[in-house]
């Protein structure tokens, strides 16, 4: 096996000494080779996930009631994305219903239509495009084909229209029609319609939810409640890594309100008849735990340096760069501990009553849920129901729901529905945080000063590694890591030299998904140094990008983004009335997503005036919630870019709380955001997780315009 | 401890053990209005934002005894659906919300704004809406606030014409 580790000095790129007390061992490197997992990860890079769950029963997806409206049964959760109005309307157009009769639901297990892995990834409605479709326009031929007999004429005699079917002169509704059916003529999957023919896919129709959002409805999980309900909390540690050893409850369980302190072997919680109650008596515990290290942020950053832990190719052509050039240029980038910071903190509603449970939870993983549940309490999966809430922003933060175990067993022990969720403390210190990430840029540029070569080297926590929801032999089967890498290839196709290395390390406490995974990060990284090799090689850096990309399907439609981006925001490269623009692109599973922002300093901050923002993401199937979206995800990766950051003290993670934990408000928003939707595929990708790649590196690009100065580490500030 | 307070309206009376309890809580466990959001229990959020007496207050960190006597409006009483508040009507006009939990604190925080400063300058907005939105629905928000404040300010003209 060749070394590819002299190829990094290691103590070249250690930014500091001492790794602390849980050290991160080199253990040697590896080069990726097998066909299969190149295959595998090459799917990672344009991923299009297919839709896990039930595609062979209408039944189970669409209920007719008895008002004619119809309930879709949505195997997808509501985050925010705009999943829940994209699925309404690819719905109506094939049932032939206006979009008022179409009530979106969430599918709870009972109804057997979940998803049988999760929501997230940026996959829901391009996952359900076609099966959706055919499941609606599979109900739409049964209703013809029951509509016929019943009215004794042949199925081309009939007119659909709104919910209902004629024939001759009368005129039935899909209510009518379905009532006392139990037997039901299934014809093969019909034709679907073209994409022109249809009246609300492609158009921009108010979100579904958009009613119960602005008058207050109780929809999300924080808001269920159940007869005789209690409020349960768990004791949960300050300290990184720390174990549970045993608790004094004698002076808590005295306290008013205390129903019972449920002890177990790995947590201690309190169940009472009040909120108040339960925290009272939860301050009131003294528990012991094993504190394994006093780990500081400098510790971590250690860790996390190119050359730690384990090494995998994941993308090769040509030759490596020798290092010992003068012409190679090396530059670092990093990007620190992110948190979700969802506003509506994790909670569940459990009620074991006997053999049975019923979890009321925002999840992204309702199958997962239930089958933790279950197996804790050793009950029989068809017997835990998991009733499935809007959530209050989902983000990756709610793909792990451990949380639902222990309200289960709190409920169990006290007869009665326990709800429980975390204080705002208990998100900032037990997220599951973005991992921090450290970069190494390669690149030497050939005499016409296009890149001969390009390496990105890069080291992250775990991503998916740590997720109960990916089966645990795809990580050994892959050697990397599925998220981490999201946004690791180098989309420059046309460089004859290419390297993208990425190094494992699993840090001391909980790492996993977060909005776009390993893209914010890596994009930061790569189209900083993409624009340092642009300045130079003395070009415009749209020129530059465009010039190395290859005319294959991917590389024109990303092109495409690039000149749209840079076409709309009449990009420029020089300083104008004080303001400068910067320009990034990436493709994030397959769409690709180019941005400019614009950005003035003002008293020493950056200040981001516009962000023009051009995407293809093939068919919008709601192009205003894919508007919504891009904005979205610009402000959040601004927010990020620029203001967020937890830091490690003596072994707890801080701050704790909003404010401390800086992120974008009102004030930092762009006031302007302009985007550009290219339609340059003939089906629905990815939409909620691109638009965040470029714009750590678009605002970084232009504050280098500004002040000369190459920022290389999140979050962005000049002192 | 009995508390006396009227809400949305209709005069309620509570019966408390602690009179800390945070009025957010009186407010959704109690009086079952779920529209007032828990964030972060430090009013540093703002996703519990209620008036009280016309003021915008985080309410998970206002004590329940202080609110004896006094007036408070949640998002359920700011309008509905056959009569929203403009600024419910700009929100849905502006199709603002994406998971639509931090809304509702923004919409009171708004509602209370328009009362003071009927049409805020984007200054003014950023100095006074200082709520958390993670979605990233902020670019959405500005514009809806802007149309709150015209429609507010249509509405303002329709009544004095009427009046007169």
């Amino acid at each position: 096996m060749p070394n590819n580790k002299k190829k990094i000095s290691r103590r070249k790129f250690l930014v500091r000494g001492g790794l602390g007390t849980v050290g991160v061992v080199a253990i040697g490197s590896y080069i990726f080779r097998n066909p299969i997992r190149r295959q595998i990860l090459g799917m990672a890079n344009s991923m299009d996930m297919a839709y896990m769950g039930d595609t062979g029963n209408p039944m189970l997806w669409f209920e007719i009631t008895k008002e004619n409206s119809i309930l879709l049964h949505s195997p997808k959760v509501e985050m925010g994305q705009g999943t829940f109005t994209s699925l309404a309307q690819m719905a109506a157009d094939e049932l032939e219903v206006p979009m008022h009769l179409i009530q979106v639901v969430h599918a709870t297990t009972a109804t057997g239509n979940i998803d049988g892995m999760s929501t997230g990834g940026s996959t829901s409605v391009s996952g359900l495009w076609q099966p959706l479709r055919e499941m609606a326009a599979t109900l739409r031929e049964m209703l013809t084909l029951e509509a016929a007999k019943k009215l004794a004429l042949q199925p081309k005699d009939l007119v659909l229209d709104k919910g209902t079917i004629t024939g001759g002169n009368k005129t039935l509704t899909y209510a009518q029609i379905a009532e006392g059916v139990s037997e039901w003529d299934v014809p093969e999957t019909p034709t679907l319609k073209s994409l022109k023919d249809y009246k609300y896919i492609g158009k921009p129709i108010p979100r579904v939810d958009l009613g119960a959002k602005v008058f207050g409805d109780p929809i999300f999980g924080m808001d269920a409640t159940m007869p005789n309900m209690l409020y349960g909390t768990v004791v949960r540690p300050t300290k990184i890594g720390a174990i549970f050893e045993g608790a004094d409850i004698s002076q808590a369980e005295k306290m008013p309100g205390v129903v019972k302190i449920v002890q177990e072997p790995d947590f201690v919680g309190v169940v009472a008849t009040s909120l108040t109650a339960a925290e009272n008596a939860k301050n009131n515990i003294s528990v012991t735990w094993k504190t394994p290290n006093n780990l500081n942020t400098e510790d971590i950053v250690a860790m996390m340096t190119v050359g730690n832990g384990k090494s995998t190719i994941i993308q090769k052509e040509g030759s490596a760069l020798d290092e010992e050039e003068e012409e190679v240029v090396s530059l670092e980038f990093r990007s620190p501990i992110g948190a979700h910071a969802q506003i509506e903190p994790n909670g569940v509603l459990a009620s074991v009553e006997g053999t049975r449970a019923t979890i009321k939870i925002a999840t992204q993983v309702i199958g997962l849920t239930r089958k933790e549940v279950a197996e804790r309490l050793e009950l029989d999966e068809e017997n835990v129901n998991v009733i499935p809430t809007y959530l209050g922003g989902g983000f990756g933060r709610r793909l792990h729901t451990p949380h639902a175990i222990q309200a289960a067993v709190m409920s169990k022990a006290v007869g009665q529905p326990v709800k429980y969720f975390f204080t705002r403390q208990e998100e900032f210190q037990h997220d599951m945080f973005r991992p921090p990430t450290h970069h190494i840029l390669k690149g030497k540029l050939n005499n016409e000063g296009l890149l001969e070569g390009l390496e990105h080297h890069f080291v992250s926590g775990d991503v998916g590694n740590n997720s109960a929801m990916i089966p645990s032999l795809l990580p050994t089967v892959l050697g990397a890591d599925i998220g981490a890498i999201r946004g690791g290839f180098i989309q420059y196709t046309k460089i004859p030299n290419l390297r993208s290395t990425y190094w494992h390390v699993t840090l001391p406490f909980a790492t996993s998904w977060w909005r776009s995974l390993g893209l914010l990060a890596n994009t930061f990284a790569m189209e900083s140094f993409i624009d340092a090799m642009a300045v130079k090689a003395g070009k415009n850096p749209v020129d530059f990008r465009l010039a190395q990309i290859e005319d294959d399907a991917a590389g024109k439609r990303l092109k495409a983004v690039i000149q749209a981006a840079s076409d709309k925001a009449n990009y420029q490269d020089d300083i104008k009335e004080g303001r400068a623009m910067g320009f990034a692109a990436s493709v994030d599973a397959g769409t690709p997503c180019a941005q400019v922002a614009e950005i003035s300093i003002e008293n020493g901050a950056i200040k981001v005036h516009k962000v023009t923002c051009a995407m293809d993401p093939g068919v919008a199937v709601n192009p205003d919630q894919v508007r919504a979206q891009c904005e979205g995800a610009i402000i959040m990766g601004l927010s990020a870019a620029m203001h967020e950051q937890m830091y490690v003290e003596d072994g707890t993670l801080k701050p704790t709380i909003y404010g401390p934990y800086q992120m974008a408000l009102m004030k930092h928003a762009p006031k302007e955001i302009d985007i550009v939707l290219l339609q340059g595929r003939d089906t629905p990708g990815a939409v909620g997780e691109p638009p965040l790649g470029p714009i750590g590196a678009a605002i970084a690009n232009a504050v280098f315009r500004l002040s000369g100065k190459r920022l290389q580490e999140m979050p962005l500030k000049l002192v | 401890m009995t508390i006396s307070l009227n809400v949305n309206g209709i005069s309620q009376t509570v019966e408390i053990t602690d009179g800390n309890t945070p009025l957010l809580w009186v407010i959704r466990d109690l009086l079952d209005l779920k529209g007032t959001k828990f964030g972060c229990g430090k009013a540093a959020c703002g996703a519990c934002t209620l008036h009280i007496d016309g003021e915008a207050v985080r309410s998970c960190s206002y004590p329940v005894k202080l609110a004896k006597g006094k007036t408070i409006t949640t998002i359920e009483g700011l309008g509905n659906e056959e009569n929203p508040h403009p600024v419910q009507q700009a929100w849905m006009e502006e199709i603002v919300p994406q998971c639509g939990y931090c809304q509702p604190g923004f919409m009171m925080a708004t509602a209370a704004l328009l009362d003071k400063i009927p049409e805020p300058t984007d200054a003014d907005i950023d100095r006074n809406i200082i709520n958390v939105c993670r979605c990233g629905t902020y670019y959405r928000m500005r514009k809806a606030i802007h149309k709150a404040a015209e429609l507010s300010k249509s509405i303002e003209t329709v009544k004095s014409e009427n009046d007169a």
